[in-house]
């Protein structure tokens, strides 16, 4: 414990060469106290000039995105017939793709409420970039399923509208259950995000010298003051907020499974379903965040607060979570030949040696073999190395939900047989989708501080100004 | 209500002379365990109507002006209470009364599938709670507030920590309040103009 200090100069206590020592966790580097940590961050959003880095990584995103136009309005020109489905397999490139991108903003929630919940003090310098990346990745997501229904601007007959028909929606059924359960985590993500948000955007409105950035930050903030009645509630509701997404984030990929598991097409029909979605969620989020971090690290040099203790943690966890999906493919193969089923083992040798055998052991290397490689230290702090494994991840995530589409076009009654294949406008809206994403992202760096100034500030040592730890873990009353 | 008066009493804004009225006097502290023993010793002093700022959340200096726990938390329970009950009885009336479907050949009033849009909307209805009613008894959005009117509270968001003695307390004498905010050794004594 820090006692008061009576000196007018700074937060005292350095170390005898004047320098304060190095963070016992190393969370923090760097030589920070309470202004500069305000200063590192909120430069990036108000002075900086906007790097190269950033641009490239913008125009890409936004060259895709008007890709994904393109692909929209040919799509309600057209209609669905524009991409490779057909019967058998109705679902294609869209559930994957809505699957995938979905999976990926769990991670966000997982470190913004779980680790929250869990007092790991490193969620918190990634924490803000992390629920960014799940609401844009859960808005891609959401356009899927919605551009998949042929009619898109009939969505509203999903929600229990009264309205004229004189019917209403069948809540029995799993795909109801999705658009509460997107819906929901959409908007709960965005209040946490935002509520999150407003201390920081008072920092801001006090840190500006423009006028625009004063006015714009200045009303966001909402006259945020800092008080401490007001920081009572505020850490109370952050605090229930993040114990309500916590399940939250569980029931909606457990929904999103529920999809699958609940029709009686082999292979889908599994218990194991929602824990095994859950966790691939969040091995395929965590590959996401690692491919945020590491540009956000080089672009913004933000070393100091994005550290190798992170990049550390999250390939733990992706190693983490990449074992338990392992463990649900070898589940779903042992099952298949321990039920006696003819149709689950029927359908496990045609995921295996059928025609879609390839994309199934893309799956398992991407997935099972190659991950193996965090185990060595080393490449577990290693940019490179991780950006890598990374990428291979999210191939294998968009793999796995691929190979669950495919098991459709081999089911239980050979004269329904069929194949797939994606057409150009299914790869284009994939791609994208990508646009939607970075543009996005890209935006929100530029406009918002990508970390939280103001629970790295409270992460900060007492000798450095700050609490060491967060009073909302500890204290939220 | 009694948690509320941090913000004080309704009073009339007067745009014409800020220097008319005092809202209060401000001190400015260096670190956050200054201003958390600046608000007990205040307590201490017998004041009741103070407010502490800080650039972060510093749980004990609302334990120290008389807030020891926050309403939010029942807010949100009642807020989750609602939601789900009425999703539930939504769901329980449009599919078992008013259209009955016959799915698979369950009941009707198959109470388990209601499940997941049950907890949904709890969580949905218990956050929209917390936002709103965090936003409602702050009193936010606030455009105005006499604090802003003080020069060195720009950096209340940056790396000081203040403690206001507001002029509606029993016991506030400028003088006196001054005199005693003086002990607390502060980095600098404001008046608020209201």
């Amino acid at each position: 414990m820090a006692t008061v200090t009576e000196t007018t100069h700074g937060h005292g206590d350095f170390e005898g060469n004047g320098k304060y020592p190095p963070h016992p966790e190393g969370i923090i580097g760097g030589q920070h106290d309470l202004g500069s940590v305000g200063d590192k961050i909120a430069y990036v959003v108000t002075e900086m000039s906007t790097p190269a880095g950033w641009w490239v990584w913008f125009l890409v995103g936004f060259s895709l995105f008007n890709g994904l136009g393109i692909a929209l309005l040919y799509l309600f020109y057209a209609g669905v017939g524009i991409w490779g489905i057909n019967q058998p397999v109705a679902w294609g490139f869209a559930i994957v793709n809505f699957v995938w991108w979905i999976g990926i903003g769990h991670a966000g929630t997982l470190i913004s409420a779980i680790l929250l919940l869990l007092h790991q003090k490193w969620r918190t310098s990634i924490n803000r970039f992390a629920e960014a990346m799940t609401l844009f990745a859960v808005a891609c997501a959401g356009m899927f399923p919605l551009i998949h229904m042929g009619r898109p601007w009939l969505f509203y007959w999903l929600y229990p509208i009264p309205m004229n028909f004189a019917m209403w929606p069948q809540f029995k059924s799993p795909l109801v259950w999705d658009v509460f359960a997107v819906t929901t985590y959409f908007t709960v993500s965005l209040v946490f995000w935002y509520v999150g948000l407003i201390p920081d955007l008072a920092v801001l409105r006090d840190h500006a010298r423009r006028k625009t950035q004063r006015v714009v930050y200045g009303l966001l903030a909402l006259g945020w003051r800092g008080s401490a009645w007001h920081w009572r509630r505020y850490e109370k509701v952050y605090l229930c907020l993040a114990g309500l997404a916590t399940p939250l984030v569980f029931s909606v990929h457990t929904v999103v499974s529920f999809d699958f598991a609940v029709a009686i097409v082999p292979l889908w029909h599994s218990t194991i379903f929602p824990p095994f979605f859950v966790s691939g969620a969040i091995y395929s989020g965590f590959a996401m965040v690692l491919w945020l971090a590491i540009p956000l690290r080089r672009i913004y040099k933000m070393q100091d607060l994005i550290t190798p203790r992170h990049l550390d943690a999250c390939a733990k966890v992706m190693l983490g979570t990449g074992m338990m999906v392992c463990y649900g493919y070898f589940c779903e193969a042992w099952m298949s030949i321990y039920s006696h089923s003819v149709y689950e083992t029927q359908t496990t040798m045609e995921r295996m040696f059928g025609p879609y055998g390839w994309s199934y052991w893309s799956l398992l290397t991407c997935n099972l073999v190659i991950p193996q490689l965090l185990w060595i230290p080393r490449l577990r702090v290693n940019e490179f190395a991780l950006f890598v494994i990374a990428t291979f991840v999210q191939i294998g995530m968009w793999f796995e939900r691929y190979v669950i589409i495919v098991a459709l076009t081999r089911d239980q009654l050979p004269s329904n047989w069929g194949r797939y294949a994606p057409t150009e406008w299914d790869w284009l809206t994939l791609a994208g989708s990508f646009g939607l994403f970075l543009t996005a992202f890209t935006l929100f760096v530029r406009f918002l501080p990508m970390i939280s100034i103001t629970e790295v500030r409270e992460l900060l040592p007492f000798r450095q100004g700050g609490r060491d730890g967060h009073s909302v873990m500890e204290n939220a009353k | 209500m009694s948690t509320t008066h941090a913000t004080g009493p309704a009073r009339e804004y007067d745009p014409i002379d800020p220097s008319e009225g005092l809202y209060g006097l401000m001190a400015e502290f260096e670190t956050a365990d200054q201003l958390i023993a600046a608000a007990r010793a205040a307590k201490q002093a017998g004041y009741e109507r103070m407010d502490g700022f800080s650039p972060y959340p510093v749980a004990e200096v609302a334990d120290a002006i008389g807030f020891p726990r926050s309403e939010m938390g029942a807010i949100m329970f009642i807020g989750g209470l609602c939601g789900a009950t009425l999703g539930f009885l939504m769901q329980y009336y449009l599919n078992g009364i008013d259209y009955p479907l016959n799915v698979g050949g369950k009941p009707f009033f198959g109470w388990p599938q209601f499940v997941p849009i049950t907890w949904e909307l709890l969580v949905l209805t218990a956050s929209m709670a917390g936002l709103f009613g965090l936003l409602a008894l702050c009193g936010l959005p606030q455009p105005y507030h006499p604090v802003f009117n003080v020069p060195q509270f720009i950096r209340a968001s940056r790396d000081r920590f203040f403690l206001v003695i507001e002029a509606v307390d029993p016991q506030f004498d400028p003088q006196r309040t001054r005199d005693f905010l003086t002990t607390l050794n502060p980095v600098s004594i404001a008046e608020v103009p209201e």
